[in-house]
């Protein structure tokens, strides 16, 4: 007879949304089905007990070869030790308390610690730390905002359930959800595509499926609330808003300074900027001083292209314009589950939340400098641990191979390509599947996750596997002052 | 042999991000993100069609991609590469000292490449790094 088990709510470890209403049908160890979560959270509970190392790997004679965890450990203490300049990169996908045993090692082998943020919203925290922030809780915009602006992210497809759970198609306490004007405009445009593929098939004349509103409808009724998106393409977000507007790439800095012109009750002696016509630009400027609760969420569309962080300034100065006429706030859409927990942790105990370099025996911070992608791109550094993290496919290739070429140790529970690349690879638990753990919300709230798997025979956290390289440094340096 | 001038993109894609739960090393991954999303004009003007392969060639770097013809188009002119190994190949590592690379917006070059094959992850590491 099958024992089914059901436990919830369980919050998912997959992107900042940190979603915590999943609920999860466990038979023997596996989990079988899982109820809320989206296409990603699904996958990462379903087959995380696929394709992954079960016992330490140690690279001899040019091959990846299995170890003991004393060996391994070992090892990779002895490579940190003997490093003139250790890099200790990743974080984001483990929990705070590792974060925080990550700093320990840091600080105690004279390295440089950097997380994932570093090529994410790296940019948008220096610009933070430039202009400061009007920011508020999720919670907030779920019950009050009646303007919700998406600019340079596309949520629909990097965090799948934050337009459901916080923002146009959820239902606040003031607020109510616009999903069915969504699925009214969805249907026609349907219709639309079959009436093109009937034409296209009967005449010459094709009509145009484009569905782009020409105008931003104004605010239907008291309690709805409006969806606006502004990006180099029409992504799916785009096709579930109420307005889209098409900005040129790497032109964002423009049209946000235009913006605030317009805000400004200033005149715009253009036809267009960065590709929008100033009609639009000056509706959606008059919506967003009509409206009584606004937002901007902003993505990587900001921070990785030409401008990255003074686009970001530009957008904080244009929320800041705009309190002038209204209430209206911003918040980055902070990618990995706990991205934001390192940084809220760095900060704690080091007093930067990233790019933070030990090696003068005191936390120094300056990105550009201290930073992952132009240590290793200057080939500075002379050894790494990646944690939680995959540099190896996300980082360009001038950097990729300098970190590949020094001594790698990997800590991280699946095979990944840097971990194929790695000296050492020190396989761990799931955090929030296997391993209990703390991590930060994109809007700062941290939430508590469970362990609702046993791990694999022998496989350890995160901060167990950090621990006992700690410990193994700490061993080497007494037995040789 | 004909060549366009594109601008390259690279973001995320909800098949990217289910395919990397499944694991960066399954055919799933290497299906959904060694690929190129083009507009249906882009490709005609190439001469080719969807999942011919193509060859991607910015400042940094060049790579071949099987192209697919974009759902979300239109966007003439721009490449979009999903995140990951064979977009980073074409990426420079300057951060103009914000510690952030541009992602982004990098100009590039496309151009048909029907006798080139896609490396796979363990092809593509050997070659370019060669562990």
């Amino acid at each position: 007879m099958k024992h089914l088990t059901t436990i919830g709510p369980v919050t998912c470890p997959v992107c900042g949304c940190l979603c915590d209403d999943l609920e999860l049908i466990i038979e023997d160890n596996t989990v079988i089905q899982v109820k809320n979560a989206c296409a990603v959270g699904e996958a990462k509970f379903l087959d995380c007990q696929q394709n992954r190392p079960r016992t330490p790997l140690i690279r001899k004679n040019g091959e990846l070869v299995e170890a003991s965890w004393d060996e391994a450990i070992q090892r990779s203490a002895e490579m940190l030790l003997s490093a003139r300049y250790p890099l200790l990169y990743g974080w984001s996908s483990t929990s705070c308390e590792a974060v925080r045993k990550g700093i320990e090692l840091a600080e105690e082998v004279g390295g440089v610690i950097d997380n994932t943020s570093t090529v994410c919203h790296g940019p948008s925290i220096l610009s933070i730390q430039d202009v400061g922030i009007s920011s508020c809780t999720l919670g907030q915009i779920r019950h009050r905002a009646d303007l919700v602006v998406y600019w340079g992210c596309d949520p629909w497809s990097a965090h799948p359930r934050h337009i459901e759970r916080y923002t146009a198609f959820t239902d606040g306490r003031y607020r109510e959800s616009s999903w069915r004007r969504y699925a009214k405009r969805y249907y026609a445009r349907q219709l639309l595509k079959r009436v093109q593929r009937v034409s296209n098939i009967t005449s010459k004349t094709v009509p145009s499926t484009e569905t782009t509103t020409d105008h931003l409808p104004s605010f239907p009724k008291v309690r709805d609330r409006l969806m606006v998106v502004v990006d180099v393409r029409r992504t799916r977000t785009a096709d579930a808003a109420d307005y889209f507007l098409q900005v040129k790439p790497n032109s964002d800095y423009e049209l946000l300074q235009a913006l605030r012109m317009l805000i400004r009750q200033e005149v715009l002696d253009v036809d267009e900027v960065s590709g929008i016509p100033v009609e639009q630009l000056e509706e959606l400027a008059d919506a967003m001083i009509e409206c009584e609760l606004g937002i901007i969420f902003f993505g990587v569309g900001l921070t990785m292209s030409s401008g990255k962080n003074r686009n970001v300034d530009a957008a904080i100065s244009l929320v800041r314009d705009l309190n002038k006429w209204t209430k209206f706030l911003i918040m980055p859409m902070r990618g990995h589950f706990n991205v934001t927990g390192a940084n809220v942790v760095s900060t704690w105990q080091t007093g930067y939340p990233f790019a933070v370099d030990f090696s003068k025996g005191y936390p120094v911070y300056n990105p550009g400098e201290t930073s992952a992608v132009d240590i290793l791109s200057r080939g500075e550094s002379d050894a790494s641990l990646v944690i939680a993290s995959d540099p190896v496919s996300n980082f360009p290739r001038e950097a990729v191979k300098n970190l590949v070429g020094n001594p790698l140790i990997v800590i991280d529970p699946l095979e990944t390509p840097t971990s194929l690349m790695a000296d050492v690879v020190l396989p761990s638990t799931f955090v929030g599947i296997e391993t209990e753990g703390t991590a930060y919300r994109m809007d700062h709230v941290p939430l508590p996750l469970k362990k609702v798997l046993e791990p694999p025979d022998g496989v350890v956290s995160d901060e167990d596997v950090l621990h006992r390289i700690l410990d193994h440094v700490r061993g080497l340096r007494k037995e040789a002052p | 042999m004909l060549k366009l001038e594109v601008t390259l993109l690279t973001g995320r894609t909800i098949k990217q991000g289910v395919g990397k739960e499944l694991g960066k090393l399954s055919k799933e991954y290497y299906s959904d993100v060694a690929v190129c999303e083009m507009d249906s004009r882009d490709l005609d003007s190439l001469g080719i069609t969807e999942n011919s392969n193509v060859k991607i060639t910015t400042r940094f770097g060049s790579i071949v991609l099987r192209v697919i013809e974009s759902q979300r188009s239109p966007h003439q002119g721009v490449a979009y590469i999903p995140y990951g190994l064979w977009a980073n190949v074409l990426m420079s590592s300057d951060t103009g000292g914000t510690g952030m690379p541009s992602f982004k917006g990098v100009p590039a070059e496309v151009q048909p490449a029907p006798e080139e094959e896609v490396m796979e992850v363990r092809d593509l590491l050997k070659h370019f790094y060669g562990k």
